[in-house]
Protein backbone atom coordinates (compact mmCIF):
# COMPACT_ATOMS: atom_id res chain seq x y z
CA UNK A 1 0.00 0.00 0.00
CA UNK A 2 1.25 3.46 -0.85
CA UNK A 3 1.94 6.11 1.71
CA UNK A 4 -1.23 8.17 1.90
CA UNK A 5 -0.17 11.17 3.96
CA UNK A 6 2.96 13.06 4.94
CA UNK A 7 2.45 14.81 8.25
CA UNK A 8 4.59 17.58 9.73
CA UNK A 9 3.81 17.99 13.43
CA UNK A 10 5.07 21.12 15.20
CA UNK A 11 5.43 19.59 18.66
CA UNK A 12 6.50 16.25 20.13
CA UNK A 13 3.04 15.87 21.68
CA UNK A 14 1.40 16.30 18.30
CA UNK A 15 3.75 13.71 16.78
CA UNK A 16 2.93 11.20 19.53
CA UNK A 17 -0.78 11.89 19.10
CA UNK A 18 -0.45 11.20 15.36
CA UNK A 19 1.49 7.97 15.97
CA UNK A 20 -1.28 6.90 18.34
CA UNK A 21 -4.04 7.81 15.93
CA UNK A 22 -2.66 5.56 13.19
CA UNK A 23 -1.99 2.66 15.57
CA UNK A 24 1.22 1.27 14.09
CA UNK A 25 0.48 2.26 10.49
CA UNK A 26 2.41 5.52 10.71
CA UNK A 27 6.20 5.68 10.84
CA UNK A 28 8.51 8.50 11.82
CA UNK A 29 10.80 10.05 9.26
CA UNK A 30 13.70 12.37 10.10
CA UNK A 31 16.34 12.85 7.40
CA UNK A 32 14.93 9.89 5.49
CA UNK A 33 18.21 8.92 3.79
CA UNK A 34 17.83 5.33 5.00
CA UNK A 35 14.06 5.20 5.21
CA UNK A 36 13.41 6.30 1.62
CA UNK A 37 15.49 3.36 0.39
CA UNK A 38 13.73 0.96 2.76
CA UNK A 39 10.34 2.17 1.55
CA UNK A 40 11.38 1.50 -2.02
CA UNK A 41 12.52 -2.00 -1.04
CA UNK A 42 9.28 -2.55 0.93
CA UNK A 43 11.15 -3.21 4.18
CA UNK A 44 8.43 -1.02 5.67
CA UNK A 45 5.03 -0.21 4.21
CA UNK A 46 3.59 2.58 6.37
CA UNK A 47 0.35 4.31 5.45
CA UNK A 48 1.54 7.60 6.91
CA UNK A 49 4.93 9.29 7.33
CA UNK A 50 5.40 11.68 10.24
CA UNK A 51 8.29 14.08 9.66
CA UNK A 52 9.67 15.25 13.00
CA UNK A 53 12.34 17.61 11.67
CA UNK A 54 10.06 20.66 11.89
CA UNK A 55 9.62 20.29 15.64
CA UNK A 56 11.39 23.27 17.24
CA UNK A 57 12.49 21.49 20.40
CA UNK A 58 14.18 18.81 18.27
CA UNK A 59 16.32 21.45 16.56
CA UNK A 60 18.22 22.30 19.74
CA UNK A 61 21.94 21.81 20.09
CA UNK A 62 23.04 23.05 23.47
CA UNK A 63 25.57 22.67 26.22
CA UNK A 64 23.69 22.62 29.50
CA UNK A 65 26.01 22.45 32.46
CA UNK A 66 28.15 19.41 31.82
CA UNK A 67 26.00 17.91 29.11
CA UNK A 68 25.71 18.33 25.39
CA UNK A 69 22.16 17.89 24.11
CA UNK A 70 21.59 16.99 20.45
CA UNK A 71 17.98 17.23 19.30
CA UNK A 72 16.45 14.61 17.03
CA UNK A 73 16.32 16.92 14.01
CA UNK A 74 20.01 17.87 13.97
CA UNK A 75 22.00 16.73 10.98
CA UNK A 76 25.49 15.31 10.80
CA UNK A 77 26.63 18.52 9.09
CA UNK A 78 25.23 20.68 11.89
CA UNK A 79 26.98 18.61 14.55
CA UNK A 80 30.25 18.27 12.59
CA UNK A 81 30.48 22.03 12.08
CA UNK A 82 29.56 23.13 15.60
CA UNK A 83 32.52 24.92 17.17
CA UNK A 84 31.76 23.72 20.69
CA UNK A 85 31.51 20.08 19.65
CA UNK A 86 34.67 20.33 17.56
CA UNK A 87 36.73 21.60 20.46
CA UNK A 88 35.14 19.69 23.36
CA UNK A 89 34.00 16.44 21.73
CA UNK A 90 36.22 16.07 18.63
CA UNK A 91 35.46 12.34 18.40
CA UNK A 92 31.83 13.16 17.60
CA UNK A 93 32.62 15.96 15.14
CA UNK A 94 35.07 13.69 13.29
CA UNK A 95 32.63 10.79 13.19
CA UNK A 96 29.79 12.97 11.92
CA UNK A 97 32.07 14.40 9.22
CA UNK A 98 32.80 10.82 8.05
CA UNK A 99 29.22 9.79 7.36
CA UNK A 100 28.19 9.48 3.69
CA UNK A 101 28.79 12.63 1.70
CA UNK A 102 28.05 16.35 2.13
CA UNK A 103 24.62 15.79 0.55
CA UNK A 104 23.84 13.00 3.02
CA UNK A 105 25.24 14.89 6.00
CA UNK A 106 23.12 17.93 5.14
CA UNK A 107 19.90 16.00 5.75
CA UNK A 108 20.60 12.75 7.63
CA UNK A 109 20.19 13.13 11.39
CA UNK A 110 22.54 11.93 14.12
CA UNK A 111 19.63 10.35 15.99
CA UNK A 112 18.74 8.52 12.78
CA UNK A 113 22.30 7.18 12.63
CA UNK A 114 21.63 5.57 16.01
CA UNK A 115 18.10 4.32 15.31
CA UNK A 116 19.13 2.73 11.98
CA UNK A 117 21.26 0.49 14.22
CA UNK A 118 24.04 -0.32 11.78
CA UNK A 119 27.07 -1.68 13.66
CA UNK A 120 29.52 0.61 11.85
CA UNK A 121 27.47 3.81 11.77
CA UNK A 122 30.22 6.37 12.40
CA UNK A 123 28.30 8.80 14.61
CA UNK A 124 26.75 5.98 16.64
CA UNK A 125 30.17 4.39 17.21
CA UNK A 126 31.43 7.71 18.59
CA UNK A 127 28.34 8.08 20.78
CA UNK A 128 28.88 4.61 22.24
CA UNK A 129 32.48 5.53 23.10
CA UNK A 130 31.16 8.70 24.74
CA UNK A 131 28.64 6.73 26.79
CA UNK A 132 25.88 8.92 25.38
CA UNK A 133 22.30 8.56 26.53
CA UNK A 134 19.01 8.99 24.72
CA UNK A 135 15.62 10.32 25.70
CA UNK A 136 12.73 8.25 24.34
CA UNK A 137 9.18 9.55 24.20
CA UNK A 138 6.03 7.49 23.79
CA UNK A 139 2.39 7.77 24.77
CA UNK A 140 3.38 5.92 27.94
CA UNK A 141 5.77 8.68 28.95
CA UNK A 142 9.46 9.39 28.83
CA UNK A 143 12.41 7.11 29.51
CA UNK A 144 16.14 7.29 29.08
CA UNK A 145 18.52 4.62 27.82
CA UNK A 146 22.19 4.58 26.80
CA UNK A 147 22.80 4.54 23.04
CA UNK A 148 24.53 1.16 23.36
CA UNK A 149 21.38 -0.42 24.81
CA UNK A 150 19.23 0.48 21.79
CA UNK A 151 20.62 -2.32 19.61
CA UNK A 152 18.63 -5.49 18.94
CA UNK A 153 20.79 -6.79 16.08
CA UNK A 154 22.26 -5.67 12.77
CA UNK A 155 19.99 -2.93 11.45
CA UNK A 156 17.51 -3.58 14.24
CA UNK A 157 16.87 -1.09 17.02
CA UNK A 158 14.72 -1.68 20.07
CA UNK A 159 13.12 1.64 19.13
CA UNK A 160 9.77 1.10 17.44
CA UNK A 161 9.40 4.07 15.08
CA UNK A 162 5.68 3.43 14.73
CA UNK A 163 5.22 4.09 18.44
CA UNK A 164 8.09 6.02 19.98
CA UNK A 165 10.48 8.89 19.32
CA UNK A 166 14.12 9.28 20.28
CA UNK A 167 13.82 12.97 21.03
CA UNK A 168 17.43 13.71 21.85
CA UNK A 169 20.90 12.44 22.63
CA UNK A 170 22.63 13.56 25.80
CA UNK A 171 26.41 13.42 25.99
CA UNK A 172 28.19 14.10 29.22
CA UNK A 173 30.89 16.38 27.86
CA UNK A 174 34.33 14.98 28.68
CA UNK A 175 35.88 17.40 31.16
CA UNK A 176 39.40 18.85 31.46
CA UNK A 177 42.03 16.15 31.26
CA UNK A 178 40.08 14.16 28.73
CA UNK A 179 40.78 13.45 25.10
CA UNK A 180 38.97 11.75 22.26
CA UNK A 181 39.50 10.70 18.65
CA UNK A 182 37.79 8.90 15.80
CA UNK A 183 39.54 6.91 13.06
CA UNK A 184 38.34 4.88 10.12
CA UNK A 185 39.72 2.94 7.19
CA UNK A 186 37.58 2.75 4.06
CA UNK A 187 38.20 1.94 0.40
CA UNK A 188 38.00 5.64 -0.42
CA UNK A 189 37.83 8.91 1.48
CA UNK A 190 34.14 9.58 0.94
CA UNK A 191 30.90 7.74 0.30
CA UNK A 192 32.39 4.49 1.51
CA UNK A 193 31.42 2.28 4.41
CA UNK A 194 34.24 1.68 6.87
CA UNK A 195 36.30 -1.50 6.77
CA UNK A 196 36.92 -0.70 10.44
CA UNK A 197 36.13 2.39 12.48
CA UNK A 198 37.21 3.19 16.01
CA UNK A 199 36.25 5.84 18.57
CA UNK A 200 38.23 6.42 21.74
CA UNK A 201 37.53 8.61 24.77
CA UNK A 202 40.01 8.81 27.65
CA UNK A 203 39.89 10.63 30.96
CA UNK A 204 43.10 11.44 32.79
CA UNK A 205 44.33 12.91 36.05
CA UNK A 206 47.90 13.62 37.13
CA UNK A 207 49.33 12.12 33.94
CA UNK A 208 47.50 8.80 34.35
CA UNK A 209 44.52 7.47 32.47
CA UNK A 210 41.60 7.16 34.88
CA UNK A 211 39.11 5.74 32.41
CA UNK A 212 38.94 4.72 28.76
CA UNK A 213 36.06 3.83 26.49
CA UNK A 214 36.65 2.32 23.09
CA UNK A 215 34.02 1.53 20.47
CA UNK A 216 34.74 -0.42 17.29
CA UNK A 217 32.68 -1.19 14.20
CA UNK A 218 31.80 -3.37 12.39
CA UNK A 219 33.12 -6.34 14.35
CA UNK A 220 29.87 -7.42 16.02
CA UNK A 221 26.15 -6.91 15.51
CA UNK A 222 26.47 -3.51 17.20
CA UNK A 223 29.28 -1.07 18.08
CA UNK A 224 31.67 -3.23 20.09
CA UNK A 225 33.49 -2.27 23.29
CA UNK A 226 36.69 -4.24 24.09
CA UNK A 227 36.29 -4.24 27.83
CA UNK A 228 39.57 -5.96 28.55
CA UNK A 229 41.50 -3.24 26.73
CA UNK A 230 39.44 -0.53 28.46
CA UNK A 231 40.19 -2.00 31.92
CA UNK A 232 43.87 -2.44 31.08
CA UNK A 233 44.18 1.27 30.25
CA UNK A 234 43.03 2.46 33.68
CA UNK A 235 46.12 3.60 35.57
CA UNK A 236 48.37 3.64 32.51
CA UNK A 237 50.52 6.79 31.99
CA UNK A 238 49.08 9.09 29.31
CA UNK A 239 50.97 8.62 26.06
CA UNK A 240 52.83 5.45 27.10
CA UNK A 241 53.43 3.93 23.65
CA UNK A 242 54.06 0.41 24.98
CA UNK A 243 50.83 0.42 26.97
CA UNK A 244 48.84 1.80 24.05
CA UNK A 245 50.20 -0.93 21.77
CA UNK A 246 49.35 -3.54 24.41
CA UNK A 247 45.80 -2.21 24.78
CA UNK A 248 45.39 -2.09 20.99
CA UNK A 249 46.53 -5.72 20.77
CA UNK A 250 43.98 -6.70 23.39
CA UNK A 251 41.24 -4.82 21.52
CA UNK A 252 42.18 -6.73 18.37
CA UNK A 253 42.00 -10.09 20.16
CA UNK A 254 38.65 -9.18 21.74
CA UNK A 255 37.13 -8.19 18.39
CA UNK A 256 35.67 -10.78 16.05
CA UNK A 257 35.43 -9.28 12.58
CA UNK A 258 34.13 -11.57 9.85
CA UNK A 259 35.65 -12.43 6.51
CA UNK A 260 33.92 -10.11 4.08
CA UNK A 261 34.23 -9.86 0.32
CA UNK A 262 33.37 -6.20 0.69
CA UNK A 263 35.48 -5.33 3.70
CA UNK A 264 38.42 -7.73 3.65
CA UNK A 265 39.49 -10.84 5.53
CA UNK A 266 38.95 -11.29 9.25
CA UNK A 267 42.71 -11.37 9.85
CA UNK A 268 43.31 -8.14 7.96
CA UNK A 269 40.43 -6.42 9.70
CA UNK A 270 41.62 -7.57 13.13
CA UNK A 271 45.01 -6.11 12.25
CA UNK A 272 43.26 -2.83 11.35
CA UNK A 273 41.53 -2.81 14.74
CA UNK A 274 44.94 -2.93 16.43
CA UNK A 275 46.35 -0.19 14.22
CA UNK A 276 43.36 2.12 14.55
CA UNK A 277 42.92 1.67 18.30
CA UNK A 278 46.59 2.49 18.86
CA UNK A 279 46.46 5.54 16.58
CA UNK A 280 43.22 6.75 18.14
CA UNK A 281 44.65 6.38 21.66
CA UNK A 282 47.74 8.35 20.64
CA UNK A 283 45.61 11.06 19.03
CA UNK A 284 43.30 11.27 22.05
CA UNK A 285 46.31 11.44 24.40
CA UNK A 286 47.77 14.28 22.34
CA UNK A 287 44.54 16.19 22.75
CA UNK A 288 44.71 15.85 26.53
CA UNK A 289 47.95 17.82 26.40
CA UNK A 290 46.33 20.41 24.16
CA UNK A 291 43.60 20.86 26.77
CA UNK A 292 46.08 21.14 29.61
CA UNK A 293 47.96 23.88 27.82
CA UNK A 294 44.78 25.86 27.67
CA UNK A 295 41.84 26.29 25.41
CA UNK A 296 41.67 29.32 23.09
CA UNK A 297 41.85 32.46 25.20
CA UNK B 1 -6.98 5.59 -6.62
CA UNK B 2 -3.89 7.59 -5.77
CA UNK B 3 -3.81 10.00 -2.91
CA UNK B 4 -2.29 13.36 -3.56
CA UNK B 5 -0.93 15.96 -1.21
CA UNK B 6 -0.40 19.62 -2.01
CA UNK B 7 3.25 20.69 -2.09
CA UNK B 8 4.03 24.40 -2.06
CA UNK B 9 7.61 25.47 -2.50
CA UNK B 10 9.89 27.89 -4.26
CA UNK B 11 11.55 26.32 -7.28
CA UNK B 12 14.28 28.38 -8.89
CA UNK B 13 12.80 31.54 -7.43
CA UNK B 14 9.22 30.89 -8.47
CA UNK B 15 6.40 29.81 -6.19
CA UNK B 16 5.15 26.38 -7.28
CA UNK B 17 2.10 24.40 -6.20
CA UNK B 18 1.86 20.78 -7.24
CA UNK B 19 -0.06 17.68 -6.20
CA UNK B 20 2.31 14.86 -5.28
CA UNK B 21 2.25 11.34 -3.88
CA UNK B 22 3.08 11.79 -0.21
CA UNK B 23 6.25 9.67 -0.33
CA UNK B 24 7.35 10.61 -3.85
CA UNK B 25 10.98 11.66 -4.13
CA UNK B 26 11.93 15.22 -4.92
CA UNK B 27 13.82 14.18 -8.06
CA UNK B 28 10.75 12.51 -9.50
CA UNK B 29 8.55 15.52 -8.81
CA UNK B 30 11.11 17.86 -10.36
CA UNK B 31 11.60 15.71 -13.46
CA UNK B 32 8.23 14.09 -14.05
CA UNK B 33 5.76 16.64 -12.69
CA UNK B 34 7.63 19.87 -13.25
CA UNK B 35 9.51 18.67 -16.34
CA UNK B 36 12.88 20.05 -15.35
CA UNK B 37 15.21 17.32 -16.56
CA UNK B 38 18.55 18.99 -15.79
CA UNK B 39 18.50 17.12 -12.47
CA UNK B 40 19.66 13.59 -13.28
CA UNK B 41 18.52 10.29 -11.86
CA UNK B 42 21.58 8.14 -11.35
CA UNK B 43 21.91 5.44 -8.69
CA UNK B 44 18.72 6.48 -6.87
CA UNK B 45 20.20 5.58 -3.52
CA UNK B 46 22.35 8.53 -2.58
CA UNK B 47 25.66 7.17 -3.83
CA UNK B 48 26.37 9.11 -7.01
CA UNK B 49 25.26 12.72 -6.51
CA UNK B 50 23.81 13.13 -10.02
CA UNK B 51 20.45 14.20 -8.55
CA UNK B 52 21.93 16.90 -6.31
CA UNK B 53 19.80 20.03 -5.85
CA UNK B 54 20.05 22.86 -3.35
CA UNK B 55 17.45 22.73 -0.57
CA UNK B 56 17.50 26.06 1.27
CA UNK B 57 20.98 26.55 -0.18
CA UNK B 58 22.39 23.19 0.89
CA UNK B 59 23.17 20.34 -1.51
CA UNK B 60 21.06 17.23 -0.96
CA UNK B 61 20.42 14.05 -2.95
CA UNK B 62 16.96 14.65 -4.37
CA UNK B 63 16.55 10.88 -4.88
CA UNK B 64 16.51 10.41 -1.09
CA UNK B 65 14.43 13.43 -0.15
CA UNK B 66 10.67 13.09 -0.07
CA UNK B 67 9.29 15.98 -2.11
CA UNK B 68 7.11 16.97 0.86
CA UNK B 69 10.30 17.91 2.73
CA UNK B 70 10.57 20.86 0.35
CA UNK B 71 7.19 22.21 1.51
CA UNK B 72 7.65 25.88 2.41
CA UNK B 73 11.31 25.76 1.39
CA UNK B 74 13.40 26.86 -1.57
CA UNK B 75 14.83 24.44 -4.11
CA UNK B 76 17.37 25.40 -6.76
CA UNK B 77 18.09 23.09 -9.69
CA UNK B 78 20.65 23.57 -12.45
CA UNK B 79 17.98 25.39 -14.49
CA UNK B 80 17.74 28.00 -11.74
CA UNK B 81 21.29 29.25 -11.45
CA UNK B 82 21.37 31.28 -14.63
CA UNK B 83 18.92 33.78 -16.01
CA UNK B 84 17.72 34.31 -19.58
CA UNK B 85 19.82 31.63 -21.19
CA UNK B 86 23.16 33.03 -20.08
CA UNK B 87 25.65 30.74 -18.43
CA UNK B 88 26.44 31.24 -14.76
CA UNK B 89 30.16 32.01 -14.19
CA UNK B 90 30.53 28.56 -12.58
CA UNK B 91 29.13 26.89 -15.71
CA UNK B 92 31.44 29.00 -17.88
CA UNK B 93 34.38 27.97 -15.71
CA UNK B 94 33.47 24.28 -16.09
CA UNK B 95 33.52 24.66 -19.87
CA UNK B 96 36.81 26.56 -19.90
CA UNK B 97 38.50 24.09 -17.54
CA UNK B 98 37.38 21.10 -19.62
CA UNK B 99 35.40 19.80 -16.65
CA UNK B 100 32.46 18.55 -18.70
CA UNK B 101 32.77 15.24 -20.51
CA UNK B 102 29.62 13.14 -20.87
CA UNK B 103 27.83 15.73 -18.74
CA UNK B 104 25.63 13.43 -16.67
CA UNK B 105 27.17 14.34 -13.32
CA UNK B 106 27.79 17.97 -14.23
CA UNK B 107 24.53 19.60 -13.04
CA UNK B 108 24.97 18.15 -9.56
CA UNK B 109 28.64 19.03 -9.38
CA UNK B 110 27.95 22.62 -10.47
CA UNK B 111 25.33 22.96 -7.72
CA UNK B 112 27.69 21.63 -5.04
CA UNK B 113 30.32 24.05 -6.34
CA UNK B 114 27.79 26.88 -6.08
CA UNK B 115 26.93 25.96 -2.52
CA UNK B 116 30.64 26.03 -1.62
CA UNK B 117 31.36 29.31 -3.43
CA UNK B 118 28.32 30.93 -1.81
CA UNK B 119 29.97 30.30 1.58
CA UNK B 120 33.70 30.45 0.83
CA UNK B 121 35.15 33.06 -1.50
CA UNK B 122 38.43 31.32 -2.25
CA UNK B 123 38.20 27.69 -1.18
CA UNK B 124 41.33 25.59 -0.73
CA UNK B 125 41.87 22.44 -2.77
CA UNK B 126 40.94 20.40 0.30
CA UNK B 127 37.67 22.31 0.76
CA UNK B 128 36.81 21.81 -2.90
CA UNK B 129 37.52 18.08 -2.74
CA UNK B 130 35.47 17.68 0.43
CA UNK B 131 32.52 19.60 -0.99
CA UNK B 132 32.56 17.56 -4.20
CA UNK B 133 33.16 14.24 -2.43
CA UNK B 134 29.53 13.19 -2.85
CA UNK B 135 29.75 13.11 -6.64
CA UNK B 136 30.83 10.26 -8.86
CA UNK B 137 32.12 11.11 -12.32
CA UNK B 138 32.52 7.93 -14.38
CA UNK B 139 34.45 9.89 -16.99
CA UNK B 140 36.83 10.51 -14.02
CA UNK B 141 37.23 14.22 -14.63
CA UNK B 142 37.96 14.98 -11.00
CA UNK B 143 41.11 17.03 -11.49
CA UNK B 144 39.28 19.31 -13.91
CA UNK B 145 36.52 19.79 -11.31
CA UNK B 146 39.02 21.30 -8.90
CA UNK B 147 40.47 23.49 -11.66
CA UNK B 148 36.95 24.57 -12.64
CA UNK B 149 35.92 25.54 -9.10
CA UNK B 150 39.14 27.54 -8.66
CA UNK B 151 38.55 29.30 -11.96
CA UNK B 152 34.94 29.93 -10.97
CA UNK B 153 36.09 31.45 -7.69
CA UNK B 154 38.27 33.90 -9.60
CA UNK B 155 35.48 34.73 -12.03
CA UNK B 156 33.00 35.27 -9.20
CA UNK B 157 35.55 37.40 -7.36
CA UNK B 158 35.75 39.74 -10.34
CA UNK B 159 32.00 39.52 -10.74
CA UNK B 160 31.01 40.42 -7.20
CA UNK B 161 33.91 42.36 -5.85
CA UNK B 162 33.18 46.04 -5.55
CA UNK B 163 36.01 46.83 -3.17
CA UNK B 164 38.89 46.40 -5.62
CA UNK B 165 40.69 43.58 -3.77
CA UNK B 166 40.18 40.00 -4.74
CA UNK B 167 38.01 39.14 -1.82
CA UNK B 168 40.30 37.08 0.36
CA UNK B 169 39.40 33.81 1.95
CA UNK B 170 35.86 33.52 3.18
CA UNK B 171 34.65 31.78 6.29
CA UNK B 172 36.14 28.33 6.25
CA UNK B 173 33.63 25.52 6.57
CA UNK B 174 35.13 22.02 6.89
Amino acid sequence: MNVQAYLTPRTAEEALEQLGRYGGEARLIAGGTDLMIWLKRKKYTPRVLIDITGIDQFRRLEFTGESLVIGAALTHAEVALDGGIRSLVPVLAEACASVGSPQIRNIATVVGNVVSAQPAADAAVALVALGAGTEILSRDGRRTLPVEELYAGVGRSIIDSTREIVSRIVVKAPGPGSGSAFMRIAPRQALALPVINVAVVISTAGGLITGARIAIGPVADRPFRPEGAEKFLAGVPVGDPGAFAEAAGMAGRESSPRDSLLRGSADYRRHLVKVLVRRALEEAAGRVDACKEGMPQ
Amino acid sequence: MKTGQVLNFTLNGEQVEVLVDPAETLVNVIRKKLLLTGTKRGCEEGECGACTVLLDGKPVNSCLVPAMKAHGKAVVTIEGISASGELHPIQQAFIEAGAVQCGFCTPGVVLSAKSLLDRVTLPSEEEIKTELSGHLCRCTGYVQFVDAVRLAARKLGRFHDRSGGDGGAGRSVV
